[in-house]
């Protein structure tokens, strides 16, 4: 798999280090009443679809940056490449 | 029909005329007291104890395609039980004495063939960590032999002792461990249960539950409604699909793992040998074959095929480990799909939802679980209660922090 990183245009996937779930750039409020709750999905539990899938991925070999990478599970297709810093911020993170 | 010599003898002498389809082609009934979903080597598996050891009646499997044509007939074949918790090793152990005695017991010829399963480790800290297997293995009524180099060498000649960054400081091994022929086992499954009465249904997709109350009542399938008292799902590798359907996530994430294998060599691997310094484990079929594999690919994927590096990666290791291989050629790769579990360890539960069994998240591991896998699911799905063996494989054990991690990796699934 080749992964367009924004900054460093093609790479092969074989530099980067795959973490999960783009939803865990999304840590749960250790102060909210439900935070045990909100925590148990948040490290454990996962929607892990067949199709469109949005995943962290750590540029380790590289420049370092996390990236948001859009691709489809079944076809292993690559639709969109972002920095997770861009993703995080128009999250208000 | 009972397989024997005698019959081999008889059906010989009268022109192999008399042989029968080894399991029948039922056409779906309208309700069941057990549907299983999944027509995979545990999906049989639980059928056939259903019918045989748990004296269940009006069973049936349902399998989206041919039955075998998912993880039971991609793995590497290695059977074995060296487990280091104590939530898993009764388990493997059980698991590991069904299948020496599985022939007998169901009449087919897996081919199990009890030839030994060799770690090596190649530093003072993993001959600790292997010594301690060890002594985890004995004590759980499996056997365990710690080799110094040379008793390894006088085992596996053929290693590269003198490699210069992994120096072969010993192994583990675990004389009953082995191979067994994986396709025959579902098989020899799949005609057991039919011998019991089990309907088969191939071709026959689970497109949903029947959920009312927080009750299953049944599935929605390709070939119709079909009605059941207890639905149990065994279909791992598409658990996080299949039970989305009953509106369930799951602590899994599914990935591909490759498996690889040369074209027929003469006899030169006598047994299973797996590598310390990184992920690799060979053995040779009766064909001749070198059969491996190595880690999965790390990414999430439903697509049964992974991608270059791990080959190339896989290939480096085996010449560290055996650089006599270099001249062999591969003659096939491919991939299948796991359910890889928050703790690399799997689930054979009951659900929130009544009547909806599951059981999954086996990783790369499930082969070998294959009997004590349906053993256990057969006798939950039958008394509602758990197998003494299979009380921690919990659905539930994350939120209380019961988690069952082998390789103490934490919760990542891709590190398991």
């Amino acid at each position: 798999m080749i992964i367009n990183h924004p900054l460093l245009g093609p790479r092969d996937s074989s530099e980067f280090y795959h973490l999960g779930d783009a939803t865990l750039i999304n840590r749960p409020d250790p102060d909210a009443a439900d935070a045990a709750e909100q925590f148990y999905e948040y490290v454990y539990i996962r929607d892990d679809p067949a199709g469109e899938y949005r995943e962290l991925w750590y540029h380790e070999q590289g420049d370092r940056s996390w990236l948001v990478v859009t691709r489809n599970t079944l076809t292993h297709e690559i639709s969109s490449v972002e920095l997770a810093r861009d993703v995080a911020r128009r999250q208000g993170k | 029909m009972h397989y024997s010599a005698l019959q081999i003898l008889k059906q010989g002498l009268t022109g192999n005329k008399g042989w029968k389809p080894v399991w029948r082609e039922p056409k779906p009934k309208s309700a069941y007291d057990f549907i299983i979903v999944g027509g995979g080597g545990h999906g049989l598996a639980t059928a056939y104890y259903l019918a045989e050891e748990f004296k269940q009646a009006n069973i049936a499997v349902l399998e989206k395609g041919w039955i075998g044509s998912g993880n039971v007939g991609r793995n590497t074949t290695i059977v074995r039980s060296n487990y280091l918790l104590p939530e898993n090793t009764p388990f493997y152990e059980m698991s590991l004495k069904l299948w020496e005695n599985l022939e007998q017991d169901f009449n087919y010829n897996a081919m199990m063939s009890q030839r030994g399963i060799l770690n090596l480790f190649h530093s003072d800290g993993e001959r600790d960590a292997a010594a301690r297997r060890g002594n985890a293995m004995v004590l759980s009524d499996a056997d365990a032999v710690l080799l110094d180099r040379e008793g390894v060498r006088k085992m596996c000649p053929f290693l590269d002792f003198d490699n210069e960054r992994f120096p072969i400081k010993g192994g583990l091994l675990q004389p009953r461990a082995g191979t067994a022929r994986h396709d025959a086992v579902a098989w020899g499954y799949a005609r057991g249960a039919d011998r019991c009465g089990v309907d088969i249904i191939q071709n026959c997709e689970v497109t949903g539950f029947q959920i009312e109350n927080g009750v299953c009542s049944g599935v929605e399938t390709t070939k119709g409604n079909i009605k059941a008292n207890k639905v149990g799902v065994c279909v791992a590798g598409s658990s996080s699909r299949v039970m989305a359907l009953a509106g369930m996530r799951l602590p899994i994430e599914t990935h591909v793992l490759q498996a690889f294998v040369t074209e027929g060599l003469k006899p030169v691997i006598p047994g299973v040998v797996t590598f310390g310094a990184g992920h690799l484990y060979i053995s040779q079929s009766d064909k001749g074959g070198l059969v491996f594999g190595g880690d999965i690919d790390k990414y999430n994927s439903y697509a049964q095929r992974g991608n270059l590096p791990v080959i190339e990666h896989v290939a480096e290791e085996m010449m560290a480990m055996m650089p006599m291989l270099g001249r062999a050629r591969l003659l096939r790769s491919w991939g299948g799909v796991m359910d890889m579990s928050m703790d690399g360890s799997p689930f054979i539960d009951k659900t929130h939802i009544g009547g909806l069994y599951f059981n999954g998240g086996w990783c790369y591991g499930g082969f070998k679980a294959t009997p004590a896998s349906g053993m256990c699911y057969a006798h939950l799905l039958a008394t509602d209660t758990p197998h003494p063996n299979a009380t921690a494989f919990r659905l539930d054990r994350f939120r209380h922090g019961i988690i069952i991690d082998e390789k103490g990796q934490g919760a990542q699934p891709n590190q398991h």
